[in-house]
């Protein structure tokens, strides 16, 4: 193709992407070394507030930010450099709980707290979506035709529902008194509290999660499975192979790049875990990165939002993808180099 | 959230066209307003419709919009809704505006309790007052031959007698949902116990023998909730009590009209109100005072803030008073307290009373970090000194960060 004209086609993509991609990318950059803090003053006030029959006036000290002359706050904006990084990551005292073996005092650190949540969750998650998404694709690869269509249309419904109502009835089936608690109840025939403590919260995001995430696997799986060679298949089962045979040495080497196409856009995904902290109201127990950064984005009833902390905080997020896609991009860039010779 | 705005709008549109004659007032451009959704204000915005013209916007997350609406310029609404809790970002960035003139032109019909004063000028005109306090099931309590509990200790020997009965699923509920609520509850015990939040040069003051003391309590009171305390909120707590699953708690006085809601509660009758519980002898019942009510954006030309203001008033009158009497507490003349009433006044009027919520930037701060950290207290992860520095910690760095401390 010439230059011109691949210049002419994916200029717009590229234009696009610099504007909505990387150019918030940019200013998030910048504003994690920054501080942007309004020019305050302290101001004696008489506040006056209703009790049932009559007032009560106090006199207070209360801080004000300085208004200008348009009614705008005065702010003045300071380079601090790693500074805001420095407040999430807490390094002082996490190498202190580190150095000294004390994990509970390295997870009363938000940011240790959340990367732990956030790490086993991905991997957790990872082989049991492409498992259960490839058991599904060759059981309905396997099921009669007439079936078919109605399995495929079962198996893809939780993917379908929007990720925070799905992760709400889960949590309505589990809290208090929901029915599947009063289910498990009568058969274990003892008290269950599924939202007291952490384990249990985890392990219904995890379920949540494969349960959402498996039909997007099988999808793509089934869609895979079509195009294998079936001569190659036929010919493995002349040589002896059984089931489990054909499955390791034919089938998912024929599918080996679409578990690593699953397994970038899951790791990028889960990564991100946020919708389950918020649905199943977890905060209390675990936290996620991208929780973290909304809490810090979150204002406050006086107004209050740590915008620099969350610039950081989301850096490092990006950092942390990053960091979990090189194996896997590295291999995709071996694979492809390879195959252009 | 949205279905409620609909059904909202859909009422406004049936009353529009039949009741416009309630109404003394019509605005002459279309006034909107930002509230929030309970009750009262579906009461208050209701009867704003009756006059036509009105966009009335309820929205539990108001508080997170309004800021931003009222420094837009023109501001997007000329009537906000406001709590004492969130005023405070409004005032600070200069949105709203003073109502001195509006309430000596229009204001006849207020009490001047409802004026909220602040340096003198008039910033919010209040409707209604809240607090936490004391809800119980008067059978259960009568059954078993317990007096009405006036301190927690003794709501907590209350809460043993009970759950030694067994009458209920657990004793005591609790609005203790990790966040807000939590840091909520906090607060209510902590000035119970006399303590103050922040010293007068911003630093924190919570990792106090006050603070000890509210988080030992609260662990106390814990043992007779539902092991998913963390996860409790207002609305959690409200429907624990309909489902006759506690049998006391320390709740909203907004909250206690659905008690005796025959469609959702199976209740109806046995819960009774009283004064919040004191943490100490001689102290303040440990509750906070809160007010809602309206203000009136700066962003506005001024025939806009005079019409928004005329029909403000028109929904804070007798006449919507008398047809929602239960729906709060009110401050506007016409109201009878009622029986459920009883326990929020209680409240209010005690001696020494209760302090009204302190909000300022520092308690926005300070409000946020107790949610954030005090969790970790009740997983039995950090001890309450523990737990108390790390709120502490977390205050001192969102102050600097916020540029309140050096």
């Amino acid at each position: 193709m010439k230059t011109r004209t691949f210049l002419a086609f994916v200029g717009p993509s590229v234009f696009l992407m610099l504007l909505f991609i990387a150019a918030p990318l940019v200013s998030v950059f910048i504003s994690s070394f920054q501080v942007t803090q309004p020019l305050v003053e302290q101001v004696t006030e008489e506040v006056c507030t209703p009790g049932f029959l009559t007032q009560t006036c106090t006199t207070e000290t209360v801080t004000r930010p300085i208004l200008d002359d348009d009614g705008n706050i005065v702010t003045q904006t300071e380079w601090v450099g790693f500074t805001s990084y420095d407040r999430v990551l807490e390094p002082a005292r996490a190498w202190e709980a580190i150095s000294s073996f004390d994990y509970s005092a390295l997870m009363q650190i938000d940011f240790w707290a959340a990367l732990r949540f956030t790490l086993m969750f991905t991997l957790v998650t990872l082989p049991l979506v492409i498992g259960v998404g490839l058991a599904i694709a060759l059981a309905v690869n396997n099921a009669a035709r007439s079936i078919r269509g109605p399995i495929i249309f079962v198996s893809l419904l939780p993917f379908i529902i929007t990720p925070v109502i799905g992760a709400l009835s889960i949590r309505w089936l589990f809290i208090g008194d929901g029915i599947l608690v009063l289910a498990l109840e009568a058969w274990l025939d003892r008290d269950l509290a599924l939202f007291a403590q952490a384990w249990t919260i985890e392990l219904m995001m995890l379920f949540y999660r494969v349960w959402h995430v498996a039909p997007f696997a099988f999808v793509i799986f089934y869609a895979g499975l079509q195009t294998v060679n079936q001569d190659t298949l036929e010919s493995a089962i002349i040589d002896g192979a059984n089931r489990w045979d054909r499955l390791r040495y034919v089938i998912v080497p024929h599918l080996m790049p679409l578990i690593i196409f699953i397994s970038l856009i899951h790791l990028m995904d889960s990564y991100r875990v946020f919708d389950e902290i918020v649905g199943f109201t977890a905060q209390a127990h675990v936290i996620s990165l991208q929780w973290l950064t909304f809490d810090f984005l979150q204002p406050d009833d006086a107004g209050n939002r740590a915008f620099s902390r969350a610039a950081a905080s989301s850096m490092l997020t990006m950092v942390g993808i990053v960091i979990l896609l090189i194996p896997l991009l590295r291999r995709t860039w071996r694979d492809h180099k390879g195959s252009s010779h | 959230m949205m279905l409620k705005r609909l059904a909202l709008a859909g009422a406004f549109g049936l009353v529009a066209s039949t009741a416009m004659a309630d109404c003394a007032y019509e605005p002459p451009m279309e006034i909107r307003s930002l509230s929030a959704a309970f009750e009262a204000w579906n009461a208050v915005t209701g009867a704003w419709g009756e006059c036509g013209n009105v966009n009335a916007e309820l929205d539990q997350e108001f508080r997170t919009k309004q800021p931003s609406a009222f420094a837009a310029n023109p501001s997007l609404y000329h009537i906000g809704g406001v709590a004492n809790g969130t005023i405070t970002p409004l005032l600070n960035e200069g949105t709203i505006r003073p109502l001195d003139d509006l309430v000596a032109e229009y204001g006849q019909n207020l009490s001047p309790n409802q004026l909220i004063r602040i340096d003198g000028q008039i910033m919010a005109v209040a409707m209604m007052v809240n607090t936490q306090h004391l809800m119980y099931r008067s059978d259960i309590l009568e059954d078993l031959g317990i007096e009405v509990p006036t301190t927690w200790d003794e709501v907590l020997a209350a809460a043993e007698v009970i759950q030694e009965a067994g009458v209920v699923d657990y004793p005591l509920g609790g609005t203790m949902k990790s966040g807000w609520n939590l840091a909520q509850d906090f607060n209510n015990m902590f000035v119970g116990f006399g303590g103050t939040f922040v010293n007068p040069d911003s630093t924190p003051n919570v990792n106090s023998e006050a603070g000890v003391q509210t988080l030992e309590m609260m662990m106390r009171m814990t043992e007779y909730m539902d092991p998913e305390f963390l996860v409790s909120d207002s609305t959690y707590v409200q429907q624990q009590f309909q489902q006759g699953r506690i049998a006391m708690a320390n709740l909203w006085a907004s909250r206690a009209a659905a008690m005796n809601d025959a469609a959702e509660s199976q209740v109806v009758g046995l819960v009774q109100t009283s004064a919040a519980p004191l943490a100490m002898e001689g102290g303040v019942p440990a509750t906070t005072l809160w007010w809602d009510g309206i203000v009136i954006a700066a962003n506005i030309p001024d025939e806009e803030a005079e019409a928004a203001f005329r029909l403000a008033m028109e929904g804070l009158d007798e006449a919507m008073v008398t047809a929602n009497n239960d729906a709060a507490i009110w401050l506007v003349p016409g109201y009878q307290p009622t029986e459920m009433a009883e326990g929020a006044i209680a409240t209010a009027t005690a001696s020494p009373p209760p302090p009204s919520y302190p909000s300022s930037s520092q308690m926005g701060l300070m409000h946020t970090a107790l949610g954030n950290e005090l969790p970790a207290f009740f997983t039995g992860d950090v001890s309450a000194e523990e737990a108390l520095a790390a709120v502490e910690a977390a205050y001192t760095t969102a102050a600097q960060e916020a540029g309140l401390l050096e």
